[in-house]
């Protein structure tokens, strides 16, 4: 995450989320980092909240390949055409946009282009799109496939270390949640113990 | 957490809510924790168009969501409890909003009025700078007495002394509280700027020459800080003589002095039963007001018993007040014909200017103090009365406003007796004769609801007694808040001022009275300094 890398490219989008295909198998920006898309008009951020790698053919399914063979990297030298075969996604949720010289923490007006590439953020960005934890909403009212708290901890923690004083990072972003979290004690202290 | 050191203006949260009878509830900043805050403090309020004074009178702990009491936050994770804190988990203020300053140059003109209205939701709280006390006390001048300083801070609190000493006061507390120095501090600031003259009723001899503090060190009385200002006078002249007291005059009082009224008073103490008070009128109007009590003592078993049938009164009632004014014997200061006139003297002092303190010596029990402190203020107070009166005609100047200052003031203005002593009188008839009170007492709620209600400013070290709180607090705005701040105030040095001459209740840290330091700060020059003053005095009057 640490300089700027083309990733991926859109294959699905829409205004609240998108779906990118990684260029290599297994390559995908972690779980909870903030990527980006651009087009002439703006730069749309996600947050990448699932990863999956599965069979390009939804028919075929993947199947166990290393019986007698010693180490994993031995099946993909043996069949060459697995990478091929098979592909890594991800999918972002959509927190933000920048549009001219203005930073938004809401939704953009148009979803990501399709087959718009998806870029890793430098830590500048990262640190830059965090001033503002606005944000945060988005994340804590989505529904989600995957636990969002999982989500929303692996965020924070994330762009936690875009600063040199993390620690303080978190205890914003942990009053934040707090904020959004104030009816549900619960649900902020799994979010709070995850930021560890 | 740790003690917090707060710069002036220091900011500690916002208004969420109130009204003006209840005070505003301040949510306080994360950063600012509750056990910081205390009950008494300042703190200025940023409204949109006005800033407001206010006293802190309630610190509470809340949450954000009741629930989250149930399932409560991991606080020992260091991070944890520093993400809850003022967010999931609060601290709260209680606000009386007591003064407003308006943003306008007018309004900056006139000063801090009385608040009317409250700050708008989210107005910033702010503690109260030094300059904002100064704003609100003023600075210490020719008026201004400086009295002590607020809670942890080091300006100067200074109490009005021209407008202290135009209504009766108050100085309240329980036993061992710092009354006895308050009130030297109060009687120095009224000496100081010559706002008054006062007399003391001094029943344990501790303002006049000296007087002892609770650990048992020396501190100095008026007369040794201000020879040329103050005269002690004794009634118990041996006593004087053992403590080493340089006494300006011996009180004697003569028989012929003392009037029925005087005996009404003391029915309690003398232990006299309702019938034989009576009695004491049918005597005075036998004898005549200025013999009777010299002829009864004097009276043989035989006269006596002439006399029950003239006067138609039961023997056993005779025996009951013979054997009450018996009592009176036994103070020596009671003789049968004063050499000198004690009221007279009194009053050549006070219209000097000179302050008057009257050492009781040994005899510092009630029926003493009772009678002597009535029959003098009556009199002092008879004189003061005609002078006034002849002054509204215009024939005389007035005279200067005199302070009498009475201890255990509730023997003298309980209900039963305020209307029938002097203090009574001058407590309601305020400064229409230029007499008021400073009452000095441990038991306010013993004192005449109607007479509490009267006093202008009243000054309290902590009283815990809940009757005494209730008393000393009838009749002021935001009464429980006070309450809570009252009940709380610390045993030593500390206290809560309020009415009359201090424009909003203040709770000070009594300024310093027994070091050397503080004679010098109250004017005192040791003897080589008033030496070298008088010296240049002399100097300057005859250089050409």
């Amino acid at each position: 995450m640490g300089t700027e890398q083309r990733v991926a490219e859109v294959i699905e989008a829409s205004s609240a989320e998108f779906v990118a295909q990684c260029y290599k198998l297994d390559q995908a920006p972690p779980l909870g980092s903030l990527v980006k898309t651009k087009d002439e008009l703006r730069k749309i951020y996600g947050v990448v909240y699932n990863v999956e790698t599965h069979s390009l053919e939804p028919g075929r399914r993947v199947v166990a390949r290393g019986e007698g063979m010693e180490t994993e990297d031995e099946i993909f030298r043996a069949n060459p055409q697995l990478a091929k075969l098979l592909c890594t996604d991800f999918q972002a949720l959509v927190v933000g946009h920048r549009q001219g010289d203005g930073l938004h923490h809401y939704l953009p007006p148009k979803p990501a282009s399709i087959h718009s590439f998806v870029y890793t953020c430098q830590l500048e960005e990262v640190k830059a799109f965090t001033q503002s934890l606005d944000f945060l909403g988005l994340l804590v009212d989505a529904r989600l496939p995957i636990p969002v708290d999982e989500v929303i901890a692996a965020c924070l923690r994330c762009a936690g270390q875009a600063y040199p004083d993390s620690e303080s990072f978190l205890i914003k972003a942990g009053k934040e949640m707090a904020r959004l979290l104030s009816s549900d004690a619960r649900r902020l202290n799994s979010v709070l113990k995850r930021l560890r | 957490m740790s003690e917090q050191n707060f710069d002036e203006q220091t900011r500690l949260g916002s208004i969420i809510s109130g009204s003006l009878t209840r005070g505003v509830e301040v949510k306080l900043d994360a950063s600012i924790s509750v056990e910081d805050m205390a009950v008494g403090r300042y703190v200025a309020i940023e409204g949109e168009r006005r800033r407001f004074f206010g006293m802190i009178t309630d610190v509470s702990l809340e949450a954000i969501d009741p629930r989250a009491m149930v399932t409560p936050p991991d606080v020992s994770d260091p991070f944890i409890a520093q993400v809850v804190s003022g967010t999931t988990i609060y601290g709260k203020l209680r606000v009386l909003p007591m003064l407003t300053i308006g943003g306008d140059a007018m309004s900056i003109l006139e000063g801090p009025q009385p608040a009317k209205t409250v700050p708008t939701h989210f107005s910033e709280v702010k503690l109260a700078s030094q300059r904002d006390v100064e704003l609100v006390f003023g600075a210490e001048d020719d008026k201004r007495f400086y009295i002590g300083t607020p809670l942890d801070m080091e300006t100067k609190v200074c109490l009005d002394i021209s407008e202290f000493v135009t209504r009766s006061n108050g100085v309240f507390g329980k036993s061992g509280t710092g009354k006895t120095f308050l009130t030297r501090l109060l009687l120095v600031g009224m000496l100081q700027k010559q706002a008054a003259v006062s007399l003391v009723f001094d029943m344990h001899s501790e303002y006049g020459w000296e007087g002892r503090s609770e650990k048992g060190y020396k501190v100095k009385g008026l007369k040794q800080l201000f020879p040329s200002k103050v005269a002690v006078f004794a009634l118990d002249e041996e006593s004087s003589r053992w403590r080493k007291v340089s006494t300006d005059f011996v009180v004697k009082i003569g028989y012929d002095e003392i009037e029925p009224e005087d005996i009404d008073l003391l029915q309690q103490t003398l232990n006299l039963t309702e019938a034989s008070t009576q009695a004491v009128y049918q005597l005075a109007r036998e004898f005549g007001d200025r013999r009777w009590l010299e002829v009864v003592l004097n009276l043989t078993e035989d006269e006596s018993k002439q006399l029950i049938p003239k006067l138609n009164i039961h023997d056993s009632t005779y025996r009951n007040l013979r054997r009450g004014l018996e009592n009176l014997r036994r103070f020596p200061f009671l003789v049968p014909h004063a050499p000198d006139n004690p009221v007279k003297r009194i009053l050549e002092y006070l219209d000097r200017g000179i302050n008057v303190i009257l050492e009781f010596g040994r005899f510092d029990d009630f029926a003493a103090y009772i009678l002597v402190a009535n029959l003098l203020s009556r009199r002092i107070y008879a004189q003061y009365r005609e002078k006034a009166e002849k002054a509204m005609g215009g024939d005389v100047a007035p005279s200067h406003p005199l302070v009498i200052s009475i201890e255990e003031a509730h023997r003298f203005l309980n209900p039963e007796l305020a209307n029938r002593t002097i203090f009574g009188r001058i407590a309601r008839e305020m400064r229409k004769y230029n007499v008021t009170l400073l009452v000095i007492d441990q038991r306010p709620s013993g004192i005449d609801d109607e007479v509490m209600s009267q006093l202008g400013t009243k000054i309290t070290c902590l009283l815990d007694d809940e009757r005494d709180i209730d008393s000393v607090l009838t009749g002021v705005a935001g009464k429980s808040e006070l309450k809570s701040v009252l009940s709380k105030l610390e045993t030593k040095q500390q206290a809560l001022i309020f009415g009359h001459s201090v424009p909003m209740p203040v709770v000070i840290k009594t300024r310093e009275y027994g070091s050397a330091e503080s004679y010098k700060e109250l004017g005192f020059l040791e003897a080589a300094e008033l030496k070298r003053k008088t010296e240049k005095e002399i100097e300057d009057l005859w250089a050409p």
